[in-house]
């Protein structure tokens, strides 16, 4: 039995019978990163000797028999959630050397929950990306295909799932950014609804859209990962103060009476790719087999969503990422003169291009004569397609789709193309817009072997029901269970 | 030809709350730098802002205090800008729905009554503080008034002249304090004042263009301020030029305003909705609660003290601008009910007293049951109104009772008509010429006999028997 390759509810059990200790699993994750990790570079910063500590301490928990699900259990977090005492870059120069002096809220629940963190994982600066070839330290390799982009902004998350490197992880969804590299990477991914995990300490790309969520081998997993980080913050004012279930008990056996909506919107979407449509159709044909009733709904206002996005979310960056400044914390460049040139230089050379671009957009929208024409516009039509998804589901319980239009490409191939990459966006943005959950799971491989997911989005705060839908296909497919080849 | 000056204030007014506005942190001024700080009010990477109520609060009776409509939602905005001071590069303010607008306060000046109308009151947090070091090439930071509350409190351009403006500021902040929301210390930079200010050819109604004049550090410098700017710019308009819309500082020590920045150099500070925080929704129940929270205030205090204690409109301005005085005079009346007396004295003996001392009334030495029992004394004859001036000197340098003064120094009223009666058959029998000139009609010399008795009392004896057994005995 290779222990790295154990999900999160296995190991819980081998943990809890004594069959494997919370050392000999984080050693195992440890040397599985050791030997591969030179290929996929999934992670920015690796904390062995704390994790050790970590391990040790969660085995006095469980002989005396005090553990939870997630005790010793090794994680990796997005590096743009912050770790008291352990470095949290963003993947920007602007703070390569940041340590943050507290922990966000959704480490001190895992930390309370015994969880053992392995290390921080790599992803677009500031989460700005859709294939972490814009991390200011390197790019990760999607483990499936090296040669390949992760998918991103959660890119080291779901590559680090994929490969093995951890048990599960943690990411950050502003736009697609957990879900679609889960996608990419064939594993779980669920950005929860905004409002149900704690923002405190997640570093802010765009605050009305951002939410963390996990990233898991199987739905069980994602569920576990979902009952630890979920709930109320006193904190974060724009977390709500709804009840949240225990995630696993949606997981049974059954989808008679499902209503799922496919949106015809969505499917002949331009540029979707022919292997990503044919397992989106094999998909819904297995959903109908499973019992659920698939019925065409429409979301009129779509073809605005990346627009709107690409209004919204710069807007907001360019106001969050004021504070790094070279004046308290991070980067400075020390040859300025005087104030301004301070400023200019330690952003010009802290922040790497796709940044620079999208605090130079939000900027330009905000200012004065163009706010109603770009923000304000997009604020109302952003209202519209919250509209659609609540007309949606009143006449049906979730909806489905493809996460990404194309599998992964190349490293490289569309870097240099910002638009083409905001318009592979298409089909997950729309959720963060409506603060609505969304669910990424593996539903097959393109004729290149490269996997391919399909999304499920439901009610606000019904998580339970994309859990339920998922762990039913996942019951019926092996897509899961597939690994890359390293 | 005769121009009109037209002037609207903008004030910031920190509020008194123990905390700061978005976070934990102690708002107490003067501790050592960056020690009232936290990950949040130093704008740390991941941090959220979570509004205090106690802010909403303050706020809220401010707002209900000058008749304010209250917003059911407002939203916070931010405010963005460069600054080494303001940490998170925005300030986190309200913009488009402020929590209060469209109210009003009543001045006086010279007699006349006027309205005032208040445009809109908002929340916001301060800034920080930048130290420039004398001989080093480097400023540093203090960041522990970031995130301390202010109230902007914006009135409409509706005041004429620079002793509007004062009575305004003035009435402004005796609200504030009466509300006990705000210190109202301008000096110390928890009450500041930015002016508008503009003319126009009296009789029109067009405003003409207009200065904004910052850098206002007392009630003085903003009259003297005024003053200045509406004479550069009536200089400028009768030369047929044209004012410049512009920021311009006051320099105290020149006495003059010099420009700072242009309309073209304003900053666009791309306002918008802040989205860490939720809209602020304040219910009927709430306000309610507030309204009825709240202190009599200034005005009516003012026109109770007329009505109910028979004070002139003087008196009662005097006595309520300030809630600490009104309460000490009416804390006397409940000792010693005779208000036109007790008002006399605070605003006479014990106002010099403190002035001279650079007290407070509530540091007073002398407490409102002391000098009620002082003016009892002195009402009931035990001493003379002369007397009691020189026990209130001894009471406000030993903090003792009046009664216990009088006591220890012998001071008490000789009221004994015997005794009295006998020293003015000794001072007559000494000065048998005065007699003589008094009775031939020089009735002037009464002073002089009633000096020389009272001289032989070190002024003990009552002046009233005194003169009553002057009159019996030298008249023949």
């Amino acid at each position: 039995m290779k222990l790295h390759e154990l999900t999160i509810h296995h190991a819980h059990e081998l943990l809890r019978k004594k069959e494997i200790t919370a050392l000999e699993l984080t050693q195992a994750v440890l040397a599985r990163i050791e030997a591969v990790e030179a290929q996929v570079g999934a992670y920015i910063s690796l904390f062995p000797e704390e994790a050790l500590v970590q391990a040790r301490a969660a085995d006095k928990s469980l002989a005396m028999g005090t553990c939870g699900p997630l005790t010793g259990i090794p994680l990796a977090i997005k590096d743009l959630i912050c770790t008291q005492g352990l470095r949290t870059t963003c993947a920007s120069r602007i703070l390569e050397n940041f340590i943050p002096p507290y922990d966000a809220t959704v480490m001190q629940k895992l930390k309370a929950g015994g969880a053992v963190i392995v290390g921080k994982a790599n992803m677009d600066e500031f989460a700005m990306g859709s294939s972490t070839e814009h991390s200011a330290f390197k790019p990760t390799r999607n483990p499936w295909e090296l040669a390949s982009i992760p998918g991103g902004s959660s890119g080291g998350s779901a590559a680090a799932v994929a490969a093995d490197m951890c048990l599960g992880s943690l990411g950050s969804d502003t736009g697609g950014s957990i879900r679609q590299p889960a996608a990419h990477c064939s594993v779980v991914g669920m950005k929860p609804t905004y409002g149900r995990v704690s923002r405190f300490g997640l570093v802010a790309f765009a605050s009305s859209l951002d939410q963390i969520g996990p990233l898991a081998k199987d739905t069980t997993d994602c569920a576990l990962l979902m009952n630890a980080v979920c709930g109320y913050d006193p904190n974060d004012s724009t977390s709500v103060p709804e009840p949240v279930p225990d995630f696993t008990t949606f997981l049974t056996p059954g989808l008679k009476g499902m209503k799922i909506g496919i949106p015809k919107e969505y499917l002949p979407a331009q540029g979707l790719d022919p292997d990503v449509d044919q397992a989106i159709r094999n998909a819904i044909r297995r959903m109908q087999d499973l019992g659920a009733e698939c019925i065409e709904i429409s979301l009129p206002h779509t073809r605005y969503a990346v627009a709107v996005y690409y209004v919204i979310a710069p807007c907001e960056a360019s106001s969050n990422l004021a504070r790094y400044d070279g004046v308290r914390y991070g980067f400075r460049d020390r040859q300025a003169d005087d104030l301004i040139q301070m400023y200019r230089r330690t952003k010009s050379q802290g922040f790497g291009p796709e940044v620079q671009r999208r605090i130079i957009i939000g900027t330009y929208a905000l200012s004065a004569g163009y706010y109603d024409a770009y923000y304000g516009k997009a604020s109302q039509v952003r209202t519209l397609i919250m509209n659609d998804f609540k007309q949606a589901f009143e006449r049906c319980d979730l909806l489905l789709s493809p996460v990404a239009p194309t599998p992964a490409f190349p490293i490289g191939e569309i870097s240099d193309d910002p638009l083409t990459m905001y318009l592979s966006d298409i089909f997950t943005l729309s959720a963060n817009l409506a603060g609505i959950p969304g669910l990424s799971i593996p539903c097959g491989f393109s004729r290149n072997g490269l996997p391919i997911g399909l999304q499920l989005m439901g009610r606000h705060f019904d998580e339970g029901t994309l859990l339920k839908a998922a762990y039913n296909f996942e019951l019926a497919t092996d897509f899961h269970k597939q690994k890359p080849r390293l | 030809m005769d121009f009109e000056a037209v002037i609207g204030l903008e004030v910031h007014a920190q509020l008194k709350t123990n905390t700061k506005i978005f976070c934990g942190c102690a708002t107490a001024f003067g501790g050592a730098p960056n020690t009232h700080v936290c990950p949040v009010c130093l704008g740390m990477p991941g941090v959220l802002p979570v509004l205090n109520k106690q802010v909403v609060e303050f706020t809220l009776m401010m707002a209900l205090a000058v008749d304010c409509r209250i917003a059911r939602q407002s939203r916070f905005a931010r405010k963005n800008y460069f600054y080494p001071d303001l940490p998170k590069g925005y300030q986190i303010s309200q913009y488009e729905l402020p929590i209060a607008e469209r109210g009003r306060i009543e001045i006086e000046v010279n007699g006349t009554a006027k309205t005032v109308g208040i445009t809109r009151i908002h929340m916001e947090e301060d800034a920080g503080k930048l130290n420039h070091e004398p001989g080093r090439p480097v400023s540093l930071v203090d960041f522990n008034r970031t995130g301390v509350p202010l109230m902007e409190i914006v009135s409409e351009p509706d005041m004429r002249s620079p002793e509007e403006a004062g009575a305004y500021l003035r009435k402004l902040r005796s609200i504030l304090r009466y509300i006990g929301v705000c210190d109202g210390n301008m000096e110390e930079g928890s009450f500041r004042c930015d002016a508008n200010v503009s003319l126009r050819p009296r009789g029109t109604t067009p405003f003409g263009t207009r200065t904004e004049l910052k850098n206002l550090n007392s009630f003085k410098h903003v009259e003297k301020a005024l003053h200045y700017e509406i004479r550069r710019q009536q200089a400028i308009l009768e030369e047929g030029g044209e004012v410049v819309q512009e920021t311009r500082l006051w320099n105290p020590d020149k006495n003059q305003t010099f420009s700072m920045r242009g309309k073209e150099d304003a900053h666009d500070y791309r306002y918008f909705p802040d989205p860490d925080l939720l809209p602020l929704v304040i219910d009927d129940e709430w306000i309610a609660r507030v309204r009825n929270s709240l202190p009599e205030l200034p005005d009516a205090k003012k026109a109770r003290f007329e009505r109910e204690y028979g004070l002139s409109a003087y008196d009662a301005d005097v006595l309520t601008a300030a809630r600490e005085v009104a309460d000490y005079f009416e804390a006397c009346l409940g000792e010693f009910n005779k208000p036109k007396v007790v008002a006399n004295w605070i605003m006479g003996e014990l106002t010099a007293h403190l002035n001279t001392e650079n007290k407070s009334i509530t540091a007073s030495p002398i407490t409102s049951a002391s000098l009620a029992g002082l003016l009892k004394l002195m009402d009931t004859g035990v001493i003379s109104g002369k007397i009691a001036k020189t026990v209130f000197e001894e009471m406000a340098a030993t903090g003792k009772t009046a009664a216990a003064i009088v006591e220890e120094k012998g001071l008490v009223q000789v009221t004994d008509t015997t005794a009295i009666e006998n020293l003015v058959d000794a001072v007559m029998a000494a000065a048998p010429a005065e007699v003589a000139a008094y009775r031939a009609g020089k009735k002037k010399l009464l002073g002089f006999f009633v000096g020389q008795v009272m001289k032989e009392t070190r002024g003990k004896a009552s002046p009233d028997i005194v003169n009553q057994l002057l009159k019996k005995k030298l008249e023949p």
